[in-house]
């Protein structure tokens, strides 16, 4: 009855204790089995604050053993801060091999958006999620929301989407822009791009959702049906983009706008940076690439 | 062997790495209704609770989970003192009060609709059903359908409850209530989750 020795001796493996992991990992199994549902669940503290992912980080927690290969992503990089500390702290808890390649993950845990390289079967992507609730900013009463779920009655979103045709001409939600999961759930998709609503559709990959302060944890199994709510006269329209990747020339991906200087310069590169790099590597160049590909050598997952 | 031995043995022989692997076993069985994920003995419980059925409930049975025994393993002290043990879950007095069920002879057992099937406003708190079967290639088939099968996918899993497919077609015409299924047979897992539909096998 001995744990393997570790040289992480002060934690128990992967932070959680064993009796949070059973809890958490209980919500998840009832969160698959019933798709877009919220599973409430007793969040703990974890030793970053809420709005950091800390509902990601206790579902990776929970989920992630010694053969797990990690990926974490903030807005589609792999080197920003939240990505940067969360790929360190389980580095540290876990002794687990990270990556920044969407390919050889296991695990990847995503702060609002899905990697442009198509997921498989067996990869399990973990999104961190501000405000579960779809229907919150309509309706602020949790009893009231619930009730609106058990019913069935997503009137009240439909009201929302047509007030922006209304003031807009077009449905203006560009994120967080509701699904709803096998004809029955509507499900906030956590704050991505709407762009990457279509990626969630018939997934191979089994996403999971997990909302820290918020105390919910849900689920897509693989090839679950995720429609977005539109209307027959304004269908789902994803954004669209009138030029390519300014590194690598990529189109029909998702582009951040980078300020140059304060003259108005600004290009457009990819948000994926592992999919930006990898077609760099493959040796496709943007108008911009030229002078800056040298600088964004290939990098290795910061510590 | 004395029941105070048989109740301290036998347990995860590395709790922490091996709740991870069982875990991630029924979460892939879960995820993906009618695949079978192998699944090494780590549970050596008494008879005649099996490895397969005795691993998932140290993995994810604790004090706030309330369990349900079918008559076959109520009647075997041993394994009430194994899995009080090495779990701590409380024994539910009805199966309407349980969280998981662990049935060791699913031909005999009550009807589906005796366990919780929780509320239309929570879903998630019905009770998960641990099934033991022999094993997962011998029954009937069952061609499955639903959230995590890519087409369709067929188990075929020996010794099932009585009218087995027509009580889960009431389970799933309860969703999203509903009771969700871990097949545990010798050498893997397989689940049924609510969403799942069962098309039967005509000729």
């Amino acid at each position: 009855m001995t744990v393997q020795p570790t040289d992480i001796a002060t934690y128990n493996f992967a932070y959680l204790d064993e009796q949070t992991k059973r809890m958490i990992r209980r919500a998840i199994l009832k969160g698959i089995a019933i798709p877009g549902y919220q599973v409430p669940f007793a969040s703990r503290e974890m030793p970053m604050p809420y709005g950091w992912g800390t509902g990601g980080v206790q579902v990776t927690a929970s989920i992630i053993g010694p053969d797990d290969v990690l990926k974490v992503i903030d807005q589609g990089a792999d080197d920003t801060t939240n990505a940067v500390s969360i790929r360190a702290f389980f580095k540290k808890v876990a002794n687990v091999a990270v990556t920044t390649e969407t390919a050889k993950a296991t695990i990847i845990q995503t702060r609002h958006r899905i990697p442009e390289h198509p997921l498989i079967s067996g990869q399990v992507l973990v999104y961190q999620v501000p405000i579960p609730e779809p229907l919150r900013f309509l309706e602020p009463r949790e009893t009231e929301t619930r009730k609106m779920h058990a019913l069935e009655e997503y009137g009240l979103m439909h009201v929302k989407l047509y007030e922006d045709i209304a003031k807009h001409g077009r449905i203006a939600t560009t994120y967080a822009y509701p699904v709803k999961v096998e004809g029955r759930y509507v499900m906030d998709p956590s704050p991505t791009p709407k762009f990457d609503n279509p990626k969630m559709h018939r997934s191979p990959a089994l996403q999971l959702f997990g909302a820290g302060r918020e105390k919910r944890i849900y689920a897509l199994p693989p090839f679950t049906e995720v429609v977005s709510l539109d209307f027959e006269d304004h269908p789902f329209e994803v954004q669209t983009f009138d030029q390519p990747c300014a590194l690598c020339a990529a189109e029909n991906v998702y582009l951040d706008e980078v300020i140059l200087d304060d003259h108005g310069g600004h290009m457009f590169v990819c948000s994926d940076t592992d999919h930006c790099e990898k077609r760099r590597e493959e040796g496709h160049r943007g108008h911009l690439a030229a002078e800056t590909h040298l600088a964004l050598e290939k990098m290795e997952p910061a510590q | 062997m004395e029941i105070a031995t048989q109740s301290i043995e036998g347990g995860f022989a590395d709790p922490v790495f091996n709740a991870q692997t069982v875990f991630r076993a029924v979460m892939d069985a879960m995820a993906q209704p009618g695949s079978v994920q192998s699944l090494p003995a780590f549970a050596h419980p008494p008879a005649p609770l099996s490895a397969t059925a005795g691993s998932v409930a140290l993995a994810l049975c604790d004090n706030d989970t309330p369990l349900w025994l079918d008559p076959a393993l109520q009647i075997s002290a041993a394994v009430k003192s194994w899995l009080g043990f090495h779990t701590g879950a409380p024994l539910a007095n009805t199966p309407a009060d349980a969280h998981f069920a662990l049935i060791a002879a699913p031909a005999e057992m009550m009807a589906l609709d005796g366990f919780s099937q929780g509320t239309q406003d929570y879903p998630d708190r019905s009770t998960t059903l641990i099934l033991q079967v022999n094993d997962l290639t011998s029954g009937t088939p069952l061609r499955l359908e639903g959230p995590g099968i890519e087409r369709t996918a067929t188990i075929a899993p020996a010794q099932m409850p009585r009218h087995f497919v027509e009580q889960w077609k009431q389970n799933n015409q309860r969703f999203p209530r509903g009771i969700d299924i871990i097949l545990a047979a010798p050498d893997g897992i397989a689940c049924l989750p609510r969403t799942t539909r069962i098309k039967t096998m005509e000729a």
